[in-house]
C-alpha cells in the first residue's frame, strides 16, 4: 500500500517535538533554539522571514544559536538577506544552499562568501519569480515569519509591513509545513486578522519589536538641481505625451523630484488629474504634497515605510487599510499590479551598456534587484489596452498586421551620466557581465534587458528607444543622452543630430525647458521638516532624518 | 589638484554690461564659477582650480560647448571646483552667463 501522507506525518511529528517546548502554541523568547532545533531537520528548505522591509531578526537570532551538530545544511529561501545573521548560518554550516532576491546591505558579503565557496547559489530572483518557486519547487518545510501581534491561537496581526508574510504562510502551511511567527506582543484580541491561526503552528514572543528598514524615504534637501531638471523632462516628455496615469516609481532621488514636482511644475502644464493618478508604490513620504494637492486617486503599496503609518491611517481614501485603520501591503500582489496593471516604470540603475542593458551588480556586490526586473519588464500577457500601452506599442512598430499589434509597457531609465565619484553610467560592458565569469554563473545578473527598457532619461536629454529601427540607430540614441562619458563623447554627431530631428532625441530645448529654470523653489518640499508640515504633523519621521 | 586653462575665440560678445558675476559654492561635487569682463569682445578663457586629476578632455569638451553655445566673448572665467560632475559644471556657466548679460 502506497502512503500518501508520508509529509504530512512528517509534519505532525515536528509538531509534536517543538509542543514540548511551547505552552499551547506560545513559546517564550528564551526557549526558541530549543524550538528551532526540535522543529527543524538538517536538508530542511526554510524561509527566513528577511522582506524587503520587515525582518524576522528575532527567528534570525535563534537560528544562528543552534548547534550545527543538530541543525545543519539548510536550503534557504527567503527574499531579502538584510541582517548579518542571515550569512552568519551558511559561515557556522548551518546553512549551505540559498535562493533568494535581494540582499542591499549583505551585498559585498555574499559576494565574498559565494567566492570563498561557503554558499551554494541556487539563484538570484526577482520577488514574483522566487514567490512563484514557493508554489512548485521550493516550497519551505518550515517559515519562520514577523508580526506585530498575534493572539494564544495564532491568529496573527502583521501591522501595515504586511509585505511576503501570506504568500510565504499560503506555500507552507497547505503544503505539510511547519509555520512559526515571532510578534513584539501577545494580546487577548488582535486588531485584524492577516493570519487565520490555523495557519501558525508556534507564536514566540520576541525579545524586542523586529526591525524595519526606512528604504523609501528620501529627504528632499539632498535633491540636486540636476535631478529636478531630468524630472522636468521625464514629467514634460513622457508622462504628458503618453498621458501616464497608471505607475511605479523606483526609490531614487530622480523619481523623489518627480513626485515633489507634481504639485508645481506639472501643475502648472495643467496636468492634474491627466497623469499620476494610480500608483503601486511604497508609501513615500515624498508623494505627500501631490497627495495633500489632489493628484493621487490611489496607492497599493509592497510594504510600508517607517514614520507613514498615521499618515496613511488618516487618508483611507488613498490607501488600502484594514477594518483597524492600518494599512495593509502585500508585496506579491503590488507586484503583480506593478507588472499588469501600470503604464509605466521608471528607475535608476547604476551601468547601461549601448544597447541599453542595465545592472545594479558590480564585480564586488551581488546585491540583485528585487522586483525591479518585474517592474522595468513587458508583460507578454496582458491583454486590456490603454492609451500609453497602445501608443507605446505603435511606436514600436515592427512588420505584420497592424491590427495584430501588442502595446508595450513604457519601461524607462532615469539616470545621470555620472554617479557618485564621477564613475560613468554608461559603458561599453556591464560590469554583471564580469561577475557572472567569475562566479561561474549561468545567466549574468542583469537588471532590465535591452528589450523591454523604452526610454532613457539624462540630464542631457530623453532617448525614445521605441523610435529606433536599427541596432546602430539605438547605440547612437544612448549615446547621444550619454553626456560626457566616454560613451557620449564617442557618438557621431550627424547622427545624432537626425535621430534629434526625428524626435527619437529630445534635449530640454526641444521639450520648452530652460536647465535655469531646474532650481531647487520648484520642489513641493524643500527638506523633511516641509514633508510634516505637508502631512498636518501625522508624518512622523525617523531620527536619523530629522535635524530639527 | 591640477590646474586647466582653455582660451577660445568667440564670434562675438556677450551681451549686458555686468562687470562680475560669481555662481555656485566651493563644497564636494560643486564648483564656484567667477565671471569678469575683462577681455577683448572676441576672446574667453577659463582657467580651472579642480581637486580631481585626469579629467583634463572632460573639461575641454564642457568648456567647448558651453563657449559653442553661449558664445561669452569677453570673459575671464575662473573655476575652484569641489569635484563636480559636468553636468553641474554646465548649469553654473550657464548661470553665470545668465548673470552677466543683465544690464
Amino acid at each position: 500500500m502506497a502512503d500518501w501522507r508520508v509529509q504530512r506525518k512528517a509534519r505532525d511529528a515536528r509538531i509534536e517535538r517543538g509542543r514540548a517546548h511551547a505552552e499551547g502554541k506560545v513559546v517564550s523568547a528564551s526557549a526558541v533554539v530549543d524550538l528551532l532545533e526540535a522543529v527543524l531537520l538538517p536538508g530542511d528548505r526554510v524561509c527566513l522571514e528577511g522582506d524587503n522591509q520587515k525582518q524576522a531578526d528575532c527567528l534570525a537570532r535563534g537560528l544562528s544559536a543552534c548547534d550545527p551538530a543538530r541543525v545543519h545544511d539548510l536550503h534557504m529561501v527567503q527574499s531579502g538577506i538584510v541582517l548579518p545573521e542571515h550569512l552568519d548560518i551558511f559561515e557556522q554550516g548551518i546553512a549551505r544552499r540559498l535562493d533568494y532576491s535581494y540582499s542591499g546591505p549583505q551585498g559585498a558579503r555574499i559576494a565574498r562568501m559565494l567566492y570563498g565557496g561557503q554558499i551554494a547559489l541556487g539563484a538570484v530572483h526577482t520577488y514574483l519569480e522566487l514567490f512563484a518557486r514557493y508554489f512548485i519547487d521550493l516550497t519551505p518545510n518550515v517559515a519562520l515569519i514577523a508580526g506585530v501581534s498575534a493572539d494564544r491561537d495564532g491568529n496573527l496581526y502583521t501591522g501595515p509591513n504586511t509585505e511576503d508574510t501570506p504568500t510565504v504562510v499560503e506555500a507552507t502551511a497547505f503544503k505539510n509545513g511547519v509555520v512559526i511567527a515571532q510578534v513584539n506582543a501577545i494580546v487577548d484580541r488582535v486588531p485584524r486578522v492577516d493570519i487565520p491561526g490555523d495557519r501558525v503552528d508556534f507564536v514566540v514572543e520576541a525579545d524586542r519589536p523586529f526591525y524595519v528598514e526606512p528604504l523609501f524615504t528620501r529627504d528632499p534637501a539632498a535633491v540636486t538641481e540636476t535631478q529636478i531638471l531630468m524630472a522636468m523632462m521625464a514629467i514634460k516628455g513622457i508622462y504628458a505625451e503618453y498621458g501616464i496615469r497608471r505607475l511605479n516609481h523606483g526609490i531614487g532621488f530622480g523619481t523623489a523630484a518627480i513626485e515633489l514636482l507634481l504639485p508645481t511644475f506639472a501643475e502648472r502644464l495643467g496636468l492634474k488629474g491627466k497623469i499620476a493618478t494610480h500608483w503601486a508604490l511604497n508609501p513615500h513620504p515624498s508623494l505627500i504634497p501631490a497627495i495633500e494637492s489632489g493628484w493621487v486617486e490611489q496607492i497599493h503599496c509592497f510594504g510600508s515605510e517607517v514614520g507613514m503609518d498615521r499618515y496613511i491611517r488618516e487618508r483611507p481614501d488613498v490607501f488600502f487599510t484594514g477594518s483597524d485603520g492600518s494599512l495593509r501591503s502585500n508585496r506579491a500582489f503590488c507586484q503583480t499590479a506593478g507588472l499588469y496593471a501600470c503604464d509605466l516604470f521608471i528607475g535608476s540603475t547604476l551601468q547601461i551598456d549601448l544597447q541599453g542593458n542595465s545592472s545594479t551588480v558590480t564585480t564586488n556586490r551581488v546585491a540583485g534587484f528585487g522586483g525591479a526586473p518585474n517592474m522595468g519588464s513587458d508583460p507578454h500577457g496582458r491583454r486590456h489596452p490603454s492609451d500609453p500601452w497602445m501608443k507605446a506599442g505603435e511606436e514600436a512598430g515592427g512588420t505584420g498586421d497592424p491590427a495584430l499589434r501588442r502595446g508595450r509597457k513604457l519601461v524607462v531609465q532615469l539616470v545621470e551620466t555620472f554617479g557618485d565619484k564621477l564613475v560613468p553610467a554608461f559603458v561599453e560592458r556591464l560590469d554583471a557581465l564580469e561577475l557572472a565569469r567569475k562566479l561561474d554563473l549561468e545567466l549574468a545578473p542583469v537588471m532590465v534587458y535591452a528589450d523591454d527598457v523604452t526610454h532613457i532619461v539624462t540630464e542631457e536629454g530623453i532617448a525614445n528607444l521605441l523610435l529606433c529601427r536599427t541596432l546602430d540607430e539605438r547605440e547612437q540614441a544612448i549615446r547621444g543622452v550619454a553626456g560626457y562619458t566616454d560613451v557620449g563623447r564617442g557618438r557621431d554627431n550627424a547622427t545624432v543630430e537626425s535621430l534629434r530631428a526625428r524626435k527619437i532625441i529630445r534635449r530640454p530645448e526641444d521639450l520648452g525647458i530652460d536647465p535655469l529654470d531646474a532650481d531647487r523653489s520648484l520642489l513641493a518640499a524643500r527638506s523633511i521638516k516641509d514633508l510634516v508640515h505637508w502631512s498636518g504633523g501625522l508624518y512622523e519621521p525617523p531620527a536619523k532624518f530629522r535635524n530639527w | 589638484m591640477e590646474k586647466l586653462t582653455f582660451r577660445h575665440r568667440t564670434a562675438k560678445p556677450l551681451p549686458g554690461t555686468k562687470a562680475q558675476a560669481i555662481t555656485g559654492v566651493v563644497a564636494s561635487g560643486n564648483l564656484e564659477v567667477l565671471m569678469e569682463r575683462s577681455l577683448a569682445p572676441d576672446e574667453c578663457t577659463v582657467e580651472i582650480d579642480t581637486a580631481i586629476n585626469g579629467y583634463g578632455p572632460v573639461w575641454e569638451a564642457v568648456v567647448s560647448d558651453f563657449v559653442a553655445r553661449r558664445q561669452p566673448g569677453g570673459l575671464r572665467i575662473t573655476i575652484n571646483d569641489g569635484g563636480a560632475r559636468p553636468d553641474t559644471v554646465t548649469l553654473r556657466l550657464l548661470q553665470g552667463a545668465r548673470l552677466m548679460e543683465a544690464v
